[in-house]
């Protein structure tokens, strides 16, 4: 494992920068840790502002930006990180889930004339029963087999909208209304809860709270019974089956809840566009979104937040690069799995789990190959 | 409903037969990976793309208009295989060494791994998309339309099955398919290099200590896996006469289905479930319409792995059947 060594060493220096983070942060006390999230939060609600814009994202509306891509890759992210870092379960068809809230706020929105609220709530529910629905037959198969079922399931669900002409055929759904406006509140000249054409403040608003809400839930489920169960799968499906763990029960939870982030951002994100078609569901999105999470650095929050938002920044950045924007993305990709497997923050529990030889993936899904059972690594090593 | 289906059900099948043996082809390539690796070489959708472009590259420069006879035509197909396989492994060889060896080297995940080669998937297509295929097929502002390539022989009809006329390049292609097919396994089971390919999907560590190359086991299963998906893209080109800078997307899932169809790992299982699938899908496409093809695709990989979760072979690469 020499070569493992030299390239550790090279990294230390941030390493230990993080590593003394960290241990300041376990060790400090609530209300600092509190203080910091209250902090980050007004932080994430300063984001749109016109100057930092100027810098950040100089070619399109820096608001618009932080609602889509960055704001809701980051709610997918998260979503995708409950069933990939957590659970360890390889899920490549996540849009479909997206696209079920989508699809839900567009038809309940413009065919019953539900409003936003409403069809929040639906959505969620709708989205994790389609969660369980997929999981439930599926979550039975070894790791790579889920991985091509749910990009299967992914293609299904768009090419049916595709297919289906009550729900637009490839043309969509348009005149999908707005979340229901409260004017008058008016901060800082901004009207916040004045859900209109013009101003995407208001929406990035409510995307900033529904992502506060669904990080403060994953992260409760993380600490929980539920989430120590998670990482017992993740790590050893079969030792922790043994150990009582129901495991068929844990996936398909992940897989449930997931969706319904999924979901619940589609709803969010279809409120804010007027209209959607089967072509913002493509296989790419789920891709980009998977590349966020390991990125980032698969079962870290943190982490993954980090990864989305490069992920969905960076392309905006350098729109001045017109068309190779793609091109320098795929390269990087390649570049920072290369230098930088594990993602640029990952947990510690995962980085343990890296350096013990499972691959920190233990699984890519179902089945537990241990050590010996990773080839390449193992027979090059040496 | 399946008037449709039983009307012409004999063309149907051939045509069945005919893009499930391109499937086929193309599924040797992720399965001789997973079964060696097990990683989703998930870059071998560009893979087989180059081995289509290659193939053009060559009728385009040949100045081919009409369809060639005789010894030309013998000649230019042979130089269309070898362009297509030979840039298809070159470039599979390629990524295997940019793209996954660093990786492996370090024991990374194989979700870091499969990050990696949605990467270079992403990055080969632009590549074609925006420098070669302007640049070097000398199309400009093109990069992202079908490119039409031209006919390269007379497509006759040799014979009639059922009201179906088969004709002398789908007999071709599906000869050339098995052919193939009947090669890679002699390949895997009779010669020194096959013996290394076993064993190390059998137990790298072992096959290590009794002297295997592991690097060079690895790099041949890639240039055997990029040479068939690039023959398959000369049969692509030859028997649909298009390629496009992102052909190779619909066709890599489809081809990597065929390969869970019929058991990772398992060659002939490759090579039954990318004819399963191809039949299945054009079946499915004269019931319920074309636009359900892929759908009617996946649902059926569905509910194969939920009856039969190791694919209709199993996966019993690690047996003598590589």
């Amino acid at each position: 494992m020499s070569t493992n060594s030299t390239i550790t060493n090279g990294r230390n220096a941030f390493g230990a920068f993080i590593d003394g983070v960290r241990d300041r942060w376990a060790k400090a006390p609530t209300w600092q840790r509190w203080t910091v999230y209250v902090l980050l939060f007004v932080i994430a609600l300063l984001l749109p502002n016109d100057s930092l814009g100027q810098v950040m994202s100089p070619y399109s509306d820096w608001a618009s930006v932080l609602f889509f891509p960055i704001g809701t890759y980051v709610v997918l992210a998260i979503g995708l990180n409950v069933v990939v870092g957590q659970a360890g379960l390889l899920d490549l068809g996540y849009v479909a889930f997206f696209a079920i809230g989508g699809y839900s706020m567009a038809l309940l929105g413009t065919r019953l004339g539900l409003n936003f609220w409403e069809i929040l709530i639906v959505g969620v529910i709708l989205s994790a029963a389609s969660g369980v629905l997929l999981g439930g037959p599926t979550l039975r198969l070894r790791g790579d087999y889920l991985a091509i079922v749910t990009l299967g399931f992914g293609e299904i669900v768009r090419q049916t909208a595709e297919n289906t002409d009550a729900i637009g055929g490839p043309r969509g759904i348009a005149g999908i209304p707005h979340p229901p406006s409260f004017d008058g509140v008016e901060v800082f000249g901004v009207q916040i809860f004045h859900y209109g054409v013009l101003d995407p403040r208001p929406y990035y608003y409510l995307l900033v709270v529904v992502a506060t809400a669904i990080i403060i839930f994953v992260k409760r489920w993380e600490k929980s019974r539920v989430g120590r169960a998670w990482a017992a799968i993740r790590e050893d499906e079969d030792a922790a089956e043994v150990m009582g763990v129901p495991t068929f029960k844990f996936k398909l939870l992940a897989f449930a809840i997931g969706a319904s982030i999924g979901g619940a951002m589609g709803v969010v994100w279809a409120g804010k566009t007027i209209s959607i078609n089967p072509n913002d569901f493509l296989f790419m999105l789920s891709a980009t979104i998977l590349a966020a999470v390991v990125l980032g650095g698969s079962g870290n929050i943190p982490g993954v937040v980090l990864g989305a938002f490069l992920v969905g920044w960076l392309p905006e950045r350098f729109r001045g690069l017109s068309d190779y924007r793609i091109l320098v993305f795929g390269a990087a990709l390649v570049a920072l799995m290369i230098f930088r497997p594990e993602g640029l923050l990952p947990s510690r529990r995962r980085r343990a789990e890296l350096a013990e030889g499972t691959g920190g993936m233990g699984s890519l899904g179902a089945e537990v190959p241990g050590p010996e059972s990773q080839p390449a690594a193992e027979g090059a090593a040496k | 409903m399946f008037d449709n289906l039983l009307g012409s059900f004999w063309p149907y099948t051939i045509d069945g037969l005919i893009l499930g043996s391109i499937y086929g082809l193309v599924a040797l390539g992720y399965t001789m990976v997973y079964g060696v690796l097990r990683l989703i070489n998930f870059a071998h959708s560009e893979v087989f793309m180059i081995g289509t472009m290659a193939s053009a590259f060559v009728v385009m420069t040949l100045g081919i208009t009409a369809p060639l006879t005789g010894f030309a035509l013998v000649g230019g197909l042979l130089l269309m295989v070898l362009a297509g396989g030979a840039a298809s492994a070159g470039s599979a060889m390629l990524l295997e060494r940019i793209a996954y060896r660093p990786l492996r080297k370090r024991g990374a995940s194989r979700l870091a791994a499969l990050i990696s080669a949605i990467g270079a998937s992403l990055f080969l297509q632009e590549l074609f998309a925006l420098v070669i295929i302007p640049h070097v097929f000398n199309r400009p502002q093109q990069g992202r339309n079908q490119m039409g390539i031209a006919r390269i022989m007379n497509k006759d009809t040799l014979f009639t099955l059922g009201g179906a006329q088969i004709r002398v390049d789908q007999v071709l292609i599906f000869v050339a398919a098995i052919g193939m097919m009947i090669l890679l396994d002699l390949l895997v089971n009779r010669t020194k290099i096959g013996r290394g390919i076993r064993a190390t999907s059998q137990d790298p560590e072992t096959a290590v200590l009794m002297g295997v190359d592991i690097d060079k086991i690895v790099r041949m299963t890639f240039l055997i896996g990029g040479l068939m998906a690039g023959i398959a893209g000369a049969l692509f080109v030859l028997q649909f006469e298009v390629t496009k800078f992102s052909i190779g997307f619909l066709l890599g899932i489809k081809a990597f289905t065929a390969a869970v169809l019929g058991g990772i790992g398992n060659l002939r299982g490759a090579l039954v479930g990318g004819l399963f699938l191809g039949l299945i899908e054009n079946y499915g496409a004269a019931i319920f319409g074309s636009g359900w093809k892929d759908v009617i695709a996946f649902s059926v990989l569905v509910l194969v792995l939920m009856f039969r979760p190791t694919g209709i072979l199993g996966e019993s690469l690690q047996q003598a059947r590589a």
